[in-house]
């Protein structure tokens, strides 16, 4: 995949067949470690979905002030629950790796939008 | 907390993270992940689906045990796997029309159909066509008549709904191949029908 790609207006439901299914590569990352690690049998489908639907009630009960609903930004939080209820991966290994990520050298980076 | 993420880390940032430790730790393989991706962006999806409508419409036998288990006859076909289980098949007709949503996250049949169009995750489109189905198709550009019985499906854990949507007219002649060709995704989430070219 390459760069981010437009995504269409969220008021109106494209009516062609053909429409992209990851607005943005992390979007595909994502959703590719989600499926990788079922299939590796870490987690099954009903522990993943329960993780995705408390995600997303969470996010439509509340949520900061203009920021825009994100389907795949549910997903990678039911992910991220998921393992981090069995020990697997915590929350806090993960950010504390995002930070490094964030620090290093320009030129490297990608994925800030 | 340490179980919920840091929402102040940009998405992508965090996703790449997260990847690099199941990677170090021997849980995901990126070139595995690819291959999903790819998968799921290129050949499952509506086109397996249009096969199973396109087989119910040529095939009387079929089209009964589609209706009867949709699981079993779609896997009949080869197509199963994760978001397949339980898959309820209804048929739309004259007077009868069934739209499929997810009110509660985005139960869809992976294996039929492919990944949710962004759509059908939307949280306004998943509200609204419980609440006012006729108006929602209707802006998606399907008028139904009055006198069309509309039953909106909402999808959960326990059933993944999918619409045999009706064979149009002047379709006769053609091959299952043909039929096929003619199927759309939006078809068989019943918001739309399918054309006859």
């Amino acid at each position: 995949m390459t760069a981010p790609l437009a995504v269409d207006g969220p008021a109106a439901p494209p009516r062609s067949n053909g429409e992209l299914v990851f607005a943005e590569p992390w979007e595909g990352r994502a959703f590719g470690m989600a499926v990788s690690l079922y299939e590796a049998g870490a987690f099954s489908w009903e522990q993943f979905q329960a993780a995705l639907i408390a995600r997303i009630a969470a996010w439509e009960a509340d949520h900061p002030a203009g920021e825009c609903w994100s389907y795949y930004r549910c997903w990678l939080g039911a992910l991220e629950d998921v393992l981090a209820a069995d020990g697997t991966v915590f929350a806090d290994e993960v950010t504390a790796r995002a930070h490094l990520l964030a620090d290093r050298p320009a030129g490297h980076g990608h994925g800030h939008h | 907390m340490t179980t919920t993420s840091d929402d102040r880390i940009p998405a992508p940032l965090r996703t790449e993270a997260l990847e690099q430790l199941l990677t170090e730790r021997g849980l995901v393989d990126p070139a595995v992940m690819d291959k999903f991706i790819a998968t799921y962006e290129t050949q499952v999806g509506p086109l397996n689906g249009a096969k199973v409508v396109a087989r119910a419409w040529t095939d009387p036998q079929y089209r009964e045990r589609l209706l009867a288990d949709g699981t079993a006859a779609i896997k009949e076909l080869g197509f199963a796997g994760p978001q397949g289980e339980h898959i309820v098949v209804v048929e739309n007709t004259a007077s009868k029309h069934n739209v499929v949503v997810c009110t509660l996250c985005s139960c869809y049949p992976w294996p039929v159909l492919g990944l949710p169009p962004s759509w059908y995750k939307d949280p306004a489109f998943r509200a609204r066509v419980v609440r006012e189905p006729r108006t929602v198709l209707a802006e998606m550009g399907l008028d139904l008549a009055d006198d069309v019985e509309l039953v909106v499906r909402d999808s959960s854990s326990e059933v993944r709904w999918m619409v045999l949507p009706e064979r149009p007219a002047g379709t006769e002649d053609l091959s299952e191949e043909e039929l096929a060709a003619l199927v759309t995704r939006d078809a068989i989430v019943g918001v739309a029908k399918v054309q006859a070219r």
